[in-house]
């Protein structure tokens, strides 16, 4: 039983060599697979427990809010509170910067620390230097990402004016807070670490400055195991209403938590999405090879049986060979895998800032990946493998009855005087087999769809940018101010040096109630006669801002299932605090967060307040942008700046840098699949039709006239491939879509000519590459031996 | 029976004999791993025009690797062979292809029909790329399978299959046709039925026909038989008294 098993072994062997080329093919295009895989279900753990560990470690708190002023008194309210376990007030406040080789102001958050002791809740991780010593003025310790992103060391320092007044800021420390993983500016839509840093500084030298002494502004809680988070948030919001409360929220609203949550989610998708494709892919073309090893095997599969194997020795025999190429092209996978999964934590944490992060090879992931592949690689080839081990071995000792063919449907229609013998036998060879011919057109179809997808992130965040930053948003200078201020402050803003067109927008902070649904989010309110900031819907298409009523996000409107005509109840948290009833006119398109967008004047209306602003978009003469920045960095009342232009250079330099490293993956596993199943196809074909080929040869066609009845069957079946695979690929595209989707981030679902035109060019060209190197072997056919045998 | 046929002109031959094929002392050896194989120990062979040749041999005598080198398939591993004054030995891939096209028709033992075209077609196929074809329903008229002609080969008998390829080879109006153990994969009543039709076209059409079998009967037919034998051309036999395909028995 050992030794007969042996030789069948060695025949696994051989018959892997006489295919390696195929094997070869399907190899890569699992390893693709189990690739990405590995490395997103890695990264994905490793995230997941790098942040697990964080928020554990450094008490990362459970609830958040943020008011105007409260007197310390009112925390013993608050930890009165059912559920609380700790609770934690601060002072945070945004600060205009002037940073040493940076033109522009940057901004930055200061959060208060206790004079004594460290802080309960969100503790800090010390990268560098030391923690801030009480009463030493303008000790401040720098967030990681702003200090790497100026090359801050402790001692450096920087200015801030703070509360109207300049101020000298030493860096003393350098740290990471489990609050801000994904350090980003609320509001903003990418990070720019250059222009936004976070600060800790002694308490009672922030509360001096800001008038705070005795009171707080922004308050943290830690819950106790099982207590309800809603009912807290809903308690310590009546709590803090007087004080100019906002609205407390969880973690899963938390921006940073919020981030990390979504890269989570889109990881887990990545995870899954494309392992499958590639899986399905692989075991599609193993089907495809084995089938027609079995079919060039027949007689000995007889052999074997009538000398006393058994059909399962039999399929085991063939089960051996799908397990080998899987297994190689398993193992080779994990080892790309876990290299881009290094690659991807490497990225991450220039995003993600963690105390400790790397990436941690998962052996249980491995151990999936080998088990998936191996089911996909059984499943798909156990018809193959059952066509042999069924086989009666005296009817297999006689060569496969010729096959039967028709003419085509087309040339039933009497177009048959259009095709040249050669084209007929392309055609009837496709339609003998539909199901063959489709499933490769299918098979080659993922490969076009692949490569769509893999250009279609750029695509995407090409017309992402165009839309916000060009088409919707046309000023280059953002100003923000720390508070409304009355409308006077336009015409102060309007007067700094440069300033071309100036156009002034209130915010309002508000929580937003349709039926049993609500959502927190800023009203803001801008002139209806506006030129720079310009609101679009999903065509591009201007929208015009009714004199009543909102227009809402798209986004939004689907979070609480509103339509154009309701009206929503909108609970405004600051102020007055009135409660308003106002009708939705109109949804508008915009990628990042959820925006509600109102008339000022309406909106001044609805508070009550007369005329106020929080800031201006404004276009400023590029050559005076140095002076304007001057003045910001010292005007009281700036809570912040943004330029356009250094944040589009910031994501480039970013962003856009690792979105291109991940397109170029994709590409490559793309071209895999497309030279996998083409390749393949081609191969298998030309085995199909090797003896045809050859008597063509030598009753007289040249090698050139047989290549082509080889390549016009691959030429048929590529072209009805590609318009396929654009579908295919707008599908993975919305997939995607809708697997990035939240409520800080979309993707629109935007392919480019070019994207399409890229994907038809490399296809075609993997198909062209694929169809020479099979041709070679229209070259080495052995004429004589094909009319010696029967087939 | 006489051992050599060099001369230019043979016998007492309805015309003149002209010579169609010449090799001169023609080698094969099939290197075969570490064995070499000599299939064939330096043959000297003559065919002329119009005449009806079989090639008689035991098998591995040597008679199909001859008829593949006199076809443009196969080079000798010394020797010449000249056809109409041209030495094919000197052929390139490019002119023994253009050589095959223009003046060989093949019959094979297995018809080797293209089975994805019709009987039509699988002729049309030839007359596509010959010089000056016949149309391909004239071909198959001239092997009886007028009827069939849209036919796929997997609708056919062995024997109108092999017609089909007789027709197929003729088409082009080759000068020569060759055709490798014709009958052998058929039952005497359709086999005769097929050499009946190359014995046909060699008469009407005067093409040159070489047959290659190991079956004895079949050179009953023959104008004259070479018979093979371990690489050597050890007869050559004139038959006065052809007998007609039809008639024989085996």
């Amino acid at each position: 039983m050992v030794k007969p098993m042996r030789q069948l072994d060695r025949k696994v062997v051989r018959d892997l060599m006489a295919a390696k080329g195929q094997a070869i093919a399907i190899g890569l295009v699992i390893a693709c697979g189990v690739a990405t895989f590995v490395m997103s279900l890695s990264t994905l753990e490793s995230l997941k427990i790098s942040r697990q560990l964080y928020f554990d470690r450094y008490q990362f708190a459970d609830v958040f809010a943020h008011l105007k002023r409260a007197p310390s008194v009112q925390m013993n309210r608050i930890r009165e509170i059912p559920g609380v376990a700790f609770a934690e007030p601060r002072i945070v406040m945004n600060v205009t910067l002037d940073v040493p080789g940076l033109n522009e102001p940057a901004i930055g958050m200061l959060q208060s620390v206790p004079d004594i002791g460290r802080p309960v809740m969100n503790k800090i991780h010390l990268r560098a230097g030391r923690y801030v010593e009480p009463r030493r003025k303008g000790e401040v310790i720098a967030s990681e990402a702003f200090a790497e992103a100026h090359g801050f060391q402790p001692n450096d320092t920087l200015h801030a004016v703070i509360n109207g007044r300049r101020q000298e800021l030493t860096i003393v420390g350098i740290a990471l807070s489990p609050e801000h993983i994904f350090q980003v500016r609320a509001g903003d839509i990418l990070p720019d670490h250059k222009r936004y840093g976070v600060f800790w500084m002694g308490e009672s030298e922030l509360a001096a400055a800001f008038d705070m002494e005795g009171a707080f502004n922004d308050i943290t809680l830690k819950l106790t195991r099982g207590a309800s988070e809603q009912t807290v948030i809903r308690q310590l919001d009546v709590i803090t209403k007087p004080y100019g409360g906002v609205g407390a929220y969880g973690r899963d609203e938390q921006l940073s938590a919020r981030y990390l949550a979504d890269e989570i989610r889109g990881l887990r998708g990545m995870g899954m999405i494309a392992p499958a494709i590639f899986l399905g892919v692989a075991a599609f073309l193993l089907n495809m090879v084995l089938t027609r090893i079995v079919a060039n095997q027949r007689e000995q599969i007889a052999a074997l049986k009538a000398f006393g194997y058994t059909p399962l020795q039999i399929g085991i025999h063939y089960f051996k060979l799908v397990v080998i190429i899987s297994l190689l092209g398993v193992l080779l996978g994990i080892l790309i895998g876990a290299r881009m999964g290094t690659a991807l934590t490497r990225m991450y944490s220039e995003f993600y800032r963690f105390p400790v992060f790397y990436f941690r090879f998962d052996w249980g992931i491995a151990v999936l990946a080998v088990g998936i592949s191996l089911c996909a690689a059984i499943v798909g080839t156990w018809r193959a493998v059952y066509a042999a081990v069924i086989l009666p071995p005296a009817e297999a000792m006689n060569p496969e009855p010729p096959a039967d063919y028709r003419p085509t449907i087309i040339e039933r229609t009497g177009l048959q005087l259009l095709f040249s013998q050669t084209s007929r036998m392309i055609l009837r060879q496709l339609e003998r087999r539909p199901g063959k011919a489709l499933l490769s057109v299918v098979g080659i179809s993922f490969a076009v769809a692949t490569l769509i997808l893999g250009n279609f992130m750029v695509d995407a965040l090409d017309y992402l940018i165009e839309f916000q930053f060009f088409k919707s948003q046309r000023h280059n200078v953002m100003v923000t101010l720390i508070e409304p201020t009355s409308a006077s402050a336009r015409f102060e803003l309007g007067q700094l040096p440069g300033v071309m067109q100036s156009e002034t927008f209130r915010s309002v902070s508000t929580k937003m109630h349709f039926g049993h649904r609500s959502h927190r989010v800023g009203i803001m309110g801008i002139p209806r006669q506006r030129e720079l900031f310009r609101l679009l819907d999903a065509d591009g298409h201007l929208v015009n801002l009714p004199e009543q009523g909102l227009l809402i996000s798209d986004k939004l409107a689907k979070m609480l299932h509103v339509q154009p005509g309701d009206t929503l109840t909108v609970e405004v948290l600051e102020g007055k605090r009135p409660i308003l009833e106002i009708p939705v006119v109109a949804t508008i398109t915009d990628f990042a967060g959820t925006n509600v967008y109102m008339s000022a004047e309406s909106l001044s209306r609805f508070m009550q307040e007369g005329s106020f602003i929080n800031g201006a978009y404004m276009t400023v003469d590029g050559n005076q942008l140095d002076e304007l920045y001057t003045q910001l960095k010292n005007m009281p009342g700036v809570a912040g700046v943004s330029v356009k232009e250094a944040t589009l250079v910031s994501f480039n330099e970013t962003i856009a840098e690792n979105q291109l490293r991940m397109q170029m993956f994709n590409i490559i596993f793309a071209c895999v699949i497309a030279f996998g199943v083409i390749y393949n196809t081609a191969r298998i074909s030309f085995s199909e039709r090797s003896r045809e080929m050859a008597t063509l040869r030598v009753i007289g066609f040249t090698r050139r006239e047989v290549s082509m009845i080889l390549l016009g069957e691959l030429a048929v079946i590529t072209l009805a491939a590609i318009p396929l695979g654009m579908l295919i690929g707008y599908g993975f595209a919305a997939l995607t879509v809708s697997a990035f989707e939240s409520e800080l981030f979309r993707i629109p679902l935007v392919i480019s000519r070019n994207t399409l035109g890229f994907a038809t060019l490399v296809t075609i060209l993997a198909s062209l590459f694929s169809g020479l190197v099979v041709q070679r072997r229209v070259h080495d056919l052995d004429l004589i031996a094909v009319l010696k045998s029967s087939d | 029976m006489s051992n050599s046929a060099e001369s230019a002109t043979f016998g007492s031959g309805p015309h003149e004999w002209t010579t169609v094929f010449e090799a001169r002392n023609v080698t094969r050896v099939f290197e075969m791993g570490e064995v070499s194989v000599q299939a064939l120990r330096g043959v000297d062979v003559q065919l002329f025009e119009g005449e009806f040749v079989v090639l008689l041999g035991p098998s591995g005598s040597g008679k199909s690797t001859l008829l593949n080198i006199l076809g443009g398939l196969d080079v000798p591993t010394s020797g010449e062979v000249w056809y109409r004054g041209k030495e094919i030995t000197r052929f390139d891939d490019a002119a023994l292809t253009r050589y095959r096209r223009e003046n060989v028709g093949f019959v094979f033992q297995f018809y080797n029909l293209i089975p994805s075209l019709t009987a039509a077609e699988n002729v049309a196929l030839i007359t596509e790329i010959a010089y000056d074809p016949m149309d391909p329903r004239e071909a198959l008229d001239m092997v009886d399978l007028a009827d069939r002609a849209d036919h796929f080969p997997a609708q056919m008998s062995g024997g109108e299959q092999q017609r089909v390829a007789v027709a197929r080879a003729v088409a082009k109006r080759p000068d020569v046709l060759l055709c490798d153990e014709p009958t052998g994969a058929l039952d005497v009543g359709t086999g005769t039925v097929v050499l009946d039709v190359i014995a046909r076209i060699n008469r009407e059409l005067s093409t040159t026909t070489a047959v290659i079998t190991h079956n004895a009967v079949i050179s009953q037919m023959a104008d004259r038989i070479l018979s093979l034998s371990d690489g050597h051309v050890v007869g050559v036999e004139m038959n006065d008294a052809k007998c007609p395909a039809l008639e024989l028995k085996w």
